[in-house]
């Protein structure tokens, strides 16, 4: 017997479509066989990326707070609309001097170790998160001191003067969030990683199914008491009805796709932009933006390093931008972007265009121009850091560049991967020690919708500024003077001024608002609005 | 035999050394801070500098690396630096999905490959032989990423015989093991079946041309016996040194395959670890990589002295 003959013998048309056929039906039936019994319980979500650092008071990282909603409670939530919400405190007091807050925490909060929340959690708690987080940091300039109160449910804090942000800061929705820990957590330094998972809230985690790039995995706690109210955004009654919600890694997109697709995950965080035509075609998909605020996407000039140490030079870079030409590029489809000048995020109370008219409307070439004629521009290379690895950050830079280019400026755009970029741009060096003088970023709108938590519009220079470092003196006195302020009058007056300042002295311009809407599976319901994705209230039929 | 194999074991111990000192310092000069990427968009300088205190980031280099090397010989690979999970375990829960691909994707491309390349040099210049050829020349140019979708396309949601993505253990089911490691496996078998029909073929070639061949025949001998006893036995080592390599370019890690259909392998644990300069991962994945690469090596070499007899080693 050869070879041929072999070969020919075993090769009939009809047996291998036979076989063919009943492996495409094994095969079907393995698949069934492995969902069925999971599908009624599990969530299967993919998020925008992987979880890496566990810690949501270490990072400011989004997966790390949106983590910490998971097992974390907070003492007050912003609701839907923009509403700080009480949600772990039933309710507080203010002396008639605004000196003393006390707060009485709802009954029944437990921690996932069996531990009741006292005070004291809470006082370790809101410390650690106040050496970490900017909002904190103010908070914690007007705080004499904080303890538990005259029972193991409350908690107190004593004020050096009056503050008019308490409420609002521990309502903060976004990174980093002022999550409750036990104090055993708590207590562990600001710069180290807490070494449990252990809140309140309503998923427990399951450290045992944890593999970092892999997939994360959360298990109902029963023993969470809700609210009573509805929920809304991140307030409410945070009733988990999934039993398991599993956050599964995916780094391709296409595959993610393919997977919603078919059934295998429920909910898509962050589908990119050219794949929403192909989930909104599909019936059995829901594609909707959950975040109102949406993204805003900046540029950011280092005011260290010359030329752009001058204003006018900083602010010929922003004249020479148009904010569509931006969004074009990096989102394309209008009705998933935003032109909008406001630095603390259009249709919020504090938003204003004031400053930013060449920006929106694309007309600036011309100041820019006449800008760098002024400052005597010597055609000094600008070098833009320009991450090539993540989707939503490489193409702002690129159309940045051209449009300085237009304008006059010579660029030096130096491609680079993003965790270079976070490294390089924390370095104060000049330009020949490898310094820089732009990067562009993006900032979710909850993290800069106030002149508080908004880091670019901070001006405290090289001791305590944000990477670009601007030294505004000027700018501090109107946030400290936002910080004590009692009406959303004064606030909106001060919030005002500060931009057009941030504005003058070319701090930072918000180059674009877009959003990303997420897609999910119909067979859920109860999908929550809000600055980060909440998966409470979901039920899956 | 014994001392060669000793031999090469020792040599191998100053390689895997000189290895760990060059992806040490690389990873040191390459820009990208860890503690700027656990800290995140708000951390001050001096949280910074606590970070990178406490990650022991700000010692001096040589003392970092001793560290590591003491550590190393005490069996510690070190801790994540993000996650701070130990590296033995990151490694070890990527190890199955890795060694599983590795295993079916070389053992299929074995199965099929090496008789099509007998069969092609057997019936060189017919349409059989023009037919492997174009089949290698396909699985060398189609990238993997493209197989890959169509494979998906196909057989995951059109025909739905397949899941899109995902590993299971096998201890979790046999069935559903080979369920999801079966689209995977088959794309890159057409990238090994190219590569192993093709040096088969051409070692065949130049075997089937030589005396003992013709002898083999006028001795009346059949010609399976002829072709698998005689002439793809003498042509085995050029074979035998693809497969291992091709094994050991899988375990390394096919970082696009297994993100196409997200199997959580070596590959992407290295890519994820470069990414957010998790060194002690990184420093980790590389010294076994190497280590990988010299233990077949090593294996390669004895394969060789098993199946020719000819070779010997002093």
């Amino acid at each position: 017997m050869n070879f041929t003959t072999s070969l020919k013998s075993t090769s009939t048309g009809l047996r291998n479509a036979l076989r063919s056929t009943l492996f495409g039906v094994t095969m079907a039936g393995f698949a069934l066989m492995s969902t069925a019994a999971e599908a009624q319980q599990t969530l299967r979500v993919v998020m925008h990326s992987d979880l890496r650092v566990l810690d949501p008071i270490l990072t400011t990282a989004y997966m790390s707070r949106n983590h910490g909603y998971m097992i974390f409670d907070t003492l007050y939530a912003l609701d839907a609309d923009l509403v700080p919400q009480p949600q772990m405190v039933d309710s507080h007091t203010v002396s008639d001097d605004g000196l003393v807050y006390t707060f009485t925490l709802r009954e029944g909060l437990m921690f996932h170790d069996g531990a009741p929340v006292t005070g004291e959690d809470v006082a370790a708690s809101i410390a650690r998160w106040g050496t970490r987080d900017g909002m904190g940091q103010v908070l914690m300039s007007f705080v004499d001191s904080m303890a538990q109160g005259a029972t193991p449910n409350e908690f107190v804090i004593n004020l050096k003067q009056p503050y008019g942000l308490v409420i609002d800061s521990l309502a903060k929705p976004s990174s980093n969030v002022p999550f409750i820990m036990p104090k055993r957590l708590a207590e562990t330094p600001s710069t180290e990683p807490i070494p449990e998972q252990i809140g309140s809230g309503p998923f427990k985690w399951s450290d045992a199914e944890f593999q970092p790039g892999v997939r994360a995995v959360y298990e109902k706690n029963t023993d969470y008491v809700p609210r009573s109210e509805a929920a809304s955004a991140a307030a409410g009654g945070k009733v988990a009805n999934m039993d398991r919600v599993e956050w599964v890694v995916m780094a391709d997109d296409q595959t993610a796709l393919n997977a919603l697709l078919a059934g295998e995950i429920d909910y898509w965080e962050q589908p990119p932009a050219d794949l929403l035509p192909i989930l909104s075609a599909n019936p059995d998909l829901t594609v909707k933006n959950l975040n109102a605020l949406g993204f805003q996407t900046i540029m950011r000039p280092n005011t260290l390093n010359a030329p752009m140490d001058d204003p006018r030079i900083r602010n010929a870079a922003i004249a020479s931008v148009n904010q569509k030409d931006v969004l074009d590029a990096l989102v394309g489809t209008p009705e998933l972007y935003n032109i909008c000048g406001a630095m603390f995020v259009c249709d919020t109370p504090l938003a204003t265009n004031v400053g930013s008219e060449t920006l929106t409307a694309g007309n600036g070439i011309e100041k820019a121009k006449a800008l760098l004629a002024e400052a005597g521009y010597d055609g000094t290379p600008i070098v833009i850091m320009h991450p090539t690895d993540v989707a939503s950050l490489r193409s702002q830079p690129v159309v940045v560049a051209q449009a300085m280019r237009d304008a006059g400026f010579v660029v030096d755009l130096q491609a680079m991967d993003w965790q270079t970029l976070v490294g390089k741009r924390a370095s104060q060096a000049s330009i020949a020690d490898g310094g820089w003088h732009m990067f562009v970023t993006n900032w979710v709108g909850a993290d800069v919708f106030n002149p508080l938590v908004n880091n670019m519009v901070n001006g405290k220079g090289k001791d305590g500024g944000w990477f670009g470092w601007p030294d505004v003196p000027q700018i501090e006195e109107l946030r400290t003077a936002y910080a004590t302020s009692q009406s959303l009058d004064e606030q909106k007056a001060l919030a005002e001024q500060i931009q057009t300042i941030a504005f003058e002295e070319g701090m930072y311009a918000p180059i674009g608002q877009y959003f990303v809407p997420t897609a999910w599976s119909n067979s859920l319901s109860g999908v929550l609005d809000g600055p980060a994705p909440f998966f409470w209230n979901i039920s899956k039929e | 035999m014994y001392v060669y194999i000793l031999k090469r074991v020792l040599a191998a111990i100053p390689v895997m050394g000189f290895v760990a000192l060059f992806v040490f310092l690389l990873l040191r000069l390459t820009p990208g801070d860890p503690a700027a990427i656990i800290a995140g968009d708000t951390a001050t300088p001096e949280q910074l500098e606590a970070i990178r205190t406490s990650l022991g980031l700000n010692d001096p280099l040589a003392v970092q690396f001793f560290n590591w090397i003491s550590q190393l010989l005490r069996g510690d690979f070190g801790t994540s630096i993000l996650s701070g999970k130990p590296v033995i375990e990151l490694i070890a829960d990527r190890m199955e999905p890795t060694i599983s691909l590795a295993l079916t994707t070389i053992i299929l491309s074995v199965l099929i490959a090496v008789p099509l390349g007998v069969i092609a040099a057997w019936k060189q210049g017919t349409l059989i032989d023009r037919f492997v050829m174009l089949l290698s020349v396909l699985g060398f140019s189609v990238p993997v990423f493209v197989i890959g979708y169509l494979m998906i396309s196909l057989f995951s949601m059109q025909l739905g015989w397949f899941p899109v993505q995902g590993f299971r253990p096998i201890g979790d089911g046999v069935g559903d093991f080979f369920h999801r490691i079966a689209l995977p496996t088959f794309t890159l078998t057409l990238l090994y079946i190219a590569l192993i029909a093709r040096i088969t073929r051409t070692s065949m070639l130049e075997i089937l041309g030589d005396d003992y061949v013709r002898t083999a025949r006028a001795k009346g001998l059949p010609e399976t016996r002829v072709l698998m006893h005689h002439a793809l036995r003498n042509c085995s080592v050029p074979i035998i040194t693809v497969i291992g390599i091709g094994f050991a370019l899988i375990i390394s890690g096919v970082v696009v395959t297994e993100s196409v259909f997200n199997l959580p392998g070596l590959g992407r644990l290295t890519v994820d670890a470069v990414l957010s300069r998790d060194y002690p991962v990184i420093q980790a994945v590389i010294l076994l990589a190497s280590l990988i690469y010299v233990v077949i090596n090593l294996l390669i070499d004895i394969a060789y002295v098993l199946l020719d007899p000819r070779i010997r080693y002093a």
